[in-house]
């Protein structure tokens, strides 16, 4: 019995270390045909390193107290201080309505446009219009955000044109962009102006795989246009729709920080001020080091956080996912 | 087919109501998306003085001078602004081009055995990063602020375009690379006579989505450019845009000329910055729509 089971033990003892030893043997191998191609992606991954991975690092002093005279190692620990002095910082709450409520009037109104936009265009007959309609609306999506906010300001200063279209209508003049209550208007409506037709591409291209016979056996069935479109077009394009709508909501507290820093004033602070503008005016301008760091870092926690769960909430309900 | 068969059973009134509704609503919404862009360029070519006393909509130039594109093209600021534009868009794309493609194809070789950690690495960068502010300390730390480097090497992988190449790399036929693997090429070789002249229309569209990301660009070289003189165009730009008072944008300009140009050179401005791309844009616009296709198909 006893020798039996050191027989037993001996042998699973070689097995594990010809495993082992295949692994390395794996290795050699595998380093003898593919060096070249090692060699190839070492500036990807040095790049990553250097620009994705040590800024994460980087991000520690959110724990600090940083200072730039004593650098990364002299500064002193504060744990979670930064965060606590964002949590109970007079601008708080106010940053994350702002930032929270772009992104759903976003979701709310700027999400389903290009969806329209592309059943529309899918039912369309006439190809040459298609193509006019889809260059002119795709247009948009290539002009800087300098330049898209710059004409947004001209058309809506006091003298610009939607004021001139308002007084027609017996309105009177005022400064559009520097009231705080339209700001958020302004923001989703020239997003979705910028956006609309770019956006339509993907679910053009989710529509053109939507598979004919189903069409065709629908109008035997009787079934009209706006019956096929509930019937065949959306349930062949909702795993698109979802993905997206994933991808959006771990973008929630995300808003773009170009377009605010290109848009907002003093006036419009009130509204138009989101976390990530935050950031750039506390760490970039103040040079609050860690404070902004910590600011960021609640941020795409959030982020990440937002991302799982609907990923985790759409595996449930319709079975698409992004992993 | 599919319009065929539809069409047999499209008799209905409320068919074809729904057909002249959708032509009319896409019309207004490609009015929509064009006007601003053909505002801009009406006002740039207006005379200033009757652009001042203009209301309303626009839909010629009123009067017809081309006093403020030549303010534009006299500014200093404008000139250096799209010098150090191109040499960051010629550096960039260079560098943008050939990272990516070495990365792409890395990823896309099968049977490689540490691929998928690497894979890992590179999409956990998709989910996570260390924020605006780390981000700008390590340009410090590289002492790449106050340099056209700065804007060049911390961008030249986009992990998003660097996967639409690879996808793009895999539908290659994998006999391809084998008979050349055969007839003694490595990686190197195999990557730039097989894989990548196979590749030019999804390099174009590589080009051109980089290329339009450097053009546009201003957040960076605002952010960690002192000199005003190495200022990309995009910078200058947002400068005149914002300058209420019209100093900055008539650098150069007799005084006399102020007057006339003062309303109208904000638009010449924008045009001038814009004008490649609108010009570009059209003959482009296919190439600009397969990446997209291709991102898609991998999600």
């Amino acid at each position: 019995m006893l020798r039996l089971r050191d027989i037993r033990k001996d042998k699973e003892k070689s097995m594990k270390t010809k495993e082992r030893e295949s692994f390395w043997i794996q290795v050699k191998k595998d380093w003898k045909r593919n060096r070249s191609l090692y060699l190839m992606v070492l500036p990807v991954i040095l790049f990553y390193i250097l620009f994705h991975y040590k800024p994460m690092y980087g991000a520690l002093i959110a724990f600090q107290d940083y200072n730039p005279r004593l650098g990364f190692s002299g500064s002193e620990w504060v744990g979670f201080d930064q965060f606590n002095r964002f949590f109970t910082s007079p601008y708080f709450g106010r940053l994350v309505k702002n930032t929270l409520l772009l992104s759903v009037y976003g979701i709310l109104f700027g999400f389903p446009a290009p969806i329209i936009l592309a059943l529309l265009l899918n039912e369309l007959r006439a190809k040459r219009f298609k193509k006019t309609v889809q260059t002119i609306t795709y247009l948009p999506h290539f002009i800087s955000l300098v330049v898209v906010t710059g004409i947004i300001k001209d058309f809506t200063q006091s003298t610009g044109l939607i004021n001139d279209i308002i007084v027609m209508f017996g309105g009177e003049r005022s400064s559009l962009i520097q009231n705080p209550a339209l700001y958020r208007t302004i923001y989703i409506v020239s997003d979705i102006w910028q956006g609309i037709g770019w956006g339509s591409i993907i679910y053009l291209s989710a529509l053109s795989g939507v598979d004919q016979q189903l069409y065709e056996a629908a109008s035997i069935d009787g079934a009209g246009r706006w019956k096929q479109l509930i019937h065949v077009t959306l349930p062949g394009i909702a795993p698109t729709i979802v993905i997206m709508l994933i991808m959006r909501m771990g973008q929630l507290l995300g808003t773009g920080y170009e377009k605010t820093i290109l848009l907002y004033n003093e006036a419009t602070y009130e509204t138009a001020d989101v976390i990530a503008s935050y950031i750039y005016r506390v760490g970039i301008l103040e040079r609050n080091w860690s404070y902004s760091t910590a600011i960021g870092l609640f941020n795409s926690v959030i982020n990440l956080a937002l991302l799982i769960v609907t990923n985790k909430i759409s595996k449930r309900v319709s079975e698409t996912s992004l992993w | 087919m599919k319009r065929q068969a539809k069409s047999t059973i499209r008799t209905s009134a409320g068919s074809k109501i729904f057909d002249v509704c959708n032509v009319l609503i896409l019309t207004l919404l490609s009015l929509v998306c064009i006007y601003p862009v053909w505002y801009v360029l009406a006002a740039s070519l207006s005379e200033s003085s009757l652009l001042m006393q203009h209301t309303g909509p626009l839909l010629k130039p009123v009067g017809f001078s081309f006093s403020a594109y030549k303010a534009v093209l006299k500014n200093p600021m404008i000139l250096s602004g799209y010098l150090n534009t191109l040499k960051i868009l010629i550096l960039g794309l260079a560098t943008n081009i050939v990272m990516t493609s070495l990365g792409a194809y890395f990823l896309s070789r099968k049977g490689v055995l540490w691929k998928k950690p690497i894979m890992i690495l590179i999409t956990i960068t998709m989910f996570i990063s260390g924020g605006m502010i780390p981000f700008y300390q390590t340009l410090q730390d590289f002492h790449l602020t106050d340099t056209h480097w700065g804007l060049i090497l911390p961008f030249m992988i986009s992990t998003y375009n660097m996967i639409i190449l690879r996808t793009s790399f895999e539908s290659i036929p994998e006999s391809l690379c084998e008979a050349a693997r055969i007839d003694g090429a490595g990686h190197w070789k195999i990557l730039f006579s097989v894989i990548l002249p196979l590749s030019k229309a999804m390099l174009a569209v590589m080009v051109l989505y980089y290329g339009v990301g450097i053009w546009n660009g201003w957040f960076w070289g605002s952010t960690i450019l002192s000199d005003r003189s190495m200022y990309p165009l995009q910078v200058v730009l947002r400068e005149i845009l914002m300058a209420n008072d019209t100093s900055s944008m008539t650098a150069g300009v007799a005084a006399g000329d102020v007057e006339a140009v003062g309303a109208t050179i904000r638009y010449a401005t924008i045009i001038v910055a814009t004008l490649p791309i609108l010009f570009v844009y059209p003959f482009l616009q296919k190439y600009f729509t397969k990446g997209v296709m291709v991102g898609a198909v991998k999600e």
